[in-house]
């Protein structure tokens, strides 16, 4: 397959017709705005339903809908959009229901600003909405993984019967990058799926529903979807590791935020400071174990986030306190350079005397 | 080797359409790339500008806080960017439309009056064409043919006859940047 240049939002959709994505509901919000314009061409292409609704309510009750029909369905939208869209999200959630949700996440909160954040971090891995449940959240670092990760979000989905949801930011929306697409998924080619409302002529009823009224069903249910999230975190945790060997202090980041850590590594490199950088690519599940096991021999992290500090509490969680994990957060759609973030690399590694000889450095 | 580089102008000058151009022939070229456009409240006459980052290895950040070279179309992104580019680094200016006498010592400025020779050219809309030959002269970032060939396979300008005019365009900027440095 030959290189593209494309923009995040284009490359969102393309990637979401390729694994067989026939429906999209939307309503425009900046900065994704891109993803129902190539939509609402592709899917005529494809045969597929491209609606942009009245509200991000009908959309993503319209995403319900289509999941229940069997489809495989995505919305997106950017952080007021997503908070509209909560309801429908744990009704998905309560279903049992496959659905891909995209965020590319703007500042906030409140209508904020149009510029790139990290700050739905809280609101992506811990539900959003009401009730016990979880989403996947997907990370991608650049345009090629969003490729890659929107394909991924939407196997992901209908093998746990679950939301998924591909967390990016504004930048990675309007960026253009080079991306290679894998091949198309045919969709009449995907297993069945046994439990879809299509009509009941000539076999049993089939009943979906969120509402159990039973405090004992539901919490039948409750058990039931806690094995399934405890499988998601079993089989499907993913984070990459560089540089971590030797590293003395090593750099949490996840999404835009990793890549510009990347650079700000590099730099730090080539002046012998032993740094490394640990990137979450499912923000849930956290891989939570090997940055525990991590933090056996790296006794300092330094997490940075565009935003005001929020999976710095999931970094604290996993390494039980065995390592001092500090903060570098920058909310508001302020996009620092790696420049700035090896200032605060160094600032930390010769603060907490890391320089100096001795195992693990000086500390 | 990375390389980073705004374009700026009023929204309707093909500031984007430059640095598409920039991107997509480098990539063409192996380089790894990438292209960020601002997106702002823009609109046609207000402001517009995208940052393009050429580099032979992973790119860190689309982001240029001090770019290398900045292309400049008009006097507002004078003022915008020319505390920001680095020291050392190169701002090409479309002289035609910039009359301001500001400049920095450590920063090396070109002039090129791309609408008047976009005028002489005989099509007023190749002024950004042209300023993109005299960008592949001045920084050789990438080749004239590569950004020709491009425009060729890639759809960017389909009509042969506009193939024909972005082909001089890109001689014409080159040309005039080839005298100016003699």
């Amino acid at each position: 397959m030959t290189k593209k240049l494309m923009r995040g939002s284009h490359v969102l959709g393309e990637a979401a017709v390729l694994a067989g994505c026939r429906y999209y509901f939307g309503y425009p919000i900046t900065p994704q705005n891109e993803v129902p314009e190539y939509m609402s061409r592709r899917l005529l292409e494809v045969g597929g339903t491209f609606i942009q609704a009245e509200s991000e309510l009908a959309s993503i009750n319209m995403v319900i809908g289509a999941a229940m029909a069997g489809g495989r369905v995505m919305t997106s939208s950017s952080s007021p959009g997503i908070s509209l869209k909560q309801e429908g999200i744990s009704y998905l959630a309560g279903q049992e229901l496959p659905a891909v949700i995209a965020n590319m996440i703007r500042g906030g909160p409140g209508l904020g600003n149009i510029a790139p954040s990290q700050s739905d971090y809280f609101q992506a891995t811990r539900g959003g909405g009401h009730g016990d449940y979880r989403c996947i959240v997907l990370a991608p670092a650049s345009i090629q993984e969003l490729a890659d990760m929107t394909l991924q979000a939407f196997d992901l989905a209908d093998k746990y019967r679950n939301p998924v949801m591909i967390l990016g930011d504004g930048m990675m929306g309007q960026m253009m990058e080079p991306v290679t697409f894998p091949e198309p998924v045919d969709p009449a080619k995907l297993p069945e799926k046994d439990w879809v409302l299509d009509g009941a002529k000539d076999r049993p009823q089939r009943i979906i529903l969120s509402m159990l009224l039973d405090p004992k069903i539901l919490e039948a249910h409750n058990y039931k979807l806690v094995r399934k999230y405890d499988a998601v975190r079993e089989n499907e945790t993913a984070w990459e590791m560089t540089d971590c060997d030797d590293a003395r202090l090593v750099v949490a980041a996840y999404g835009t935020a990793a890549r510009i850590a990347g650079g700000a590594i590099r730099r730090v490199r080539q002046r012998g400071l032993k740094v490394g950088l640990f990137r979450p690519k499912t923000l849930w599940p956290f891989p939570a174990k090997p940055l525990e096991e991590l933090s056996h021999r790296v006794r300092h992290i330094l997490t940075f986030e565009l935003c005001a500090g929020q999976m710095v509490e999931d970094v604290q969680l996993a390494v039980k306190g065995q390592a001092e994990v500090k903060l570098y957060g920058r909310p508001g759609g302020v996009i620092p350079t790696p420049e700035d973030v090896a200032h605060q690399i160094s600032h930390y590694y010769y603060g907490a005397h890391l320089d100096e000889e001795g195992p693990g450095g000086g500390a | 080797m990375t390389v980073k580089t705004v374009f700026s102008g009023f929204g309707g000058q093909g500031v984007l359409l430059m640095g598409y151009l920039l991107a997509l022939t480098a990539m063409r070229q192996g380089k790894e790339v990438t292209y960020l456009p601002a997106y702002g409240a823009e609109m046609r006459g207000g402001t517009a500008n995208c940052t393009v980052v050429v580099s032979d290895g992973p790119i860190a950040s689309p982001v240029a806080s001090s770019p290398d070279y900045a292309v400049i179309m008009n006097n507002p992104s004078l003022l915008k960017y020319l505390n920001v580019v680095r020291q050392g680094g190169v701002m090409l200016l479309n002289s035609s439309l910039i009359h301001s006498e500001m400049r920095r010592a450590d920063v090396t400025f070109v002039d090129v009056p791309v609408n008047d020779l976009a005028r002489e050219l005989g099509e007023a809309r190749s002024a950004n064409v042209i300023m993109m030959g005299a960008y592949a002269q001045v920084t050789g970032v990438v080749q004239i043919e590569h950004l020709s060939e491009t425009l060729a396979e890639t759809g960017l300008g389909k009509k042969p006859e506009v193939l024909e005019l972005n082909r001089r365009a890109l001689t014409v900027g080159a040309e005039a940047v080839a005298k100016a440095t003699q």
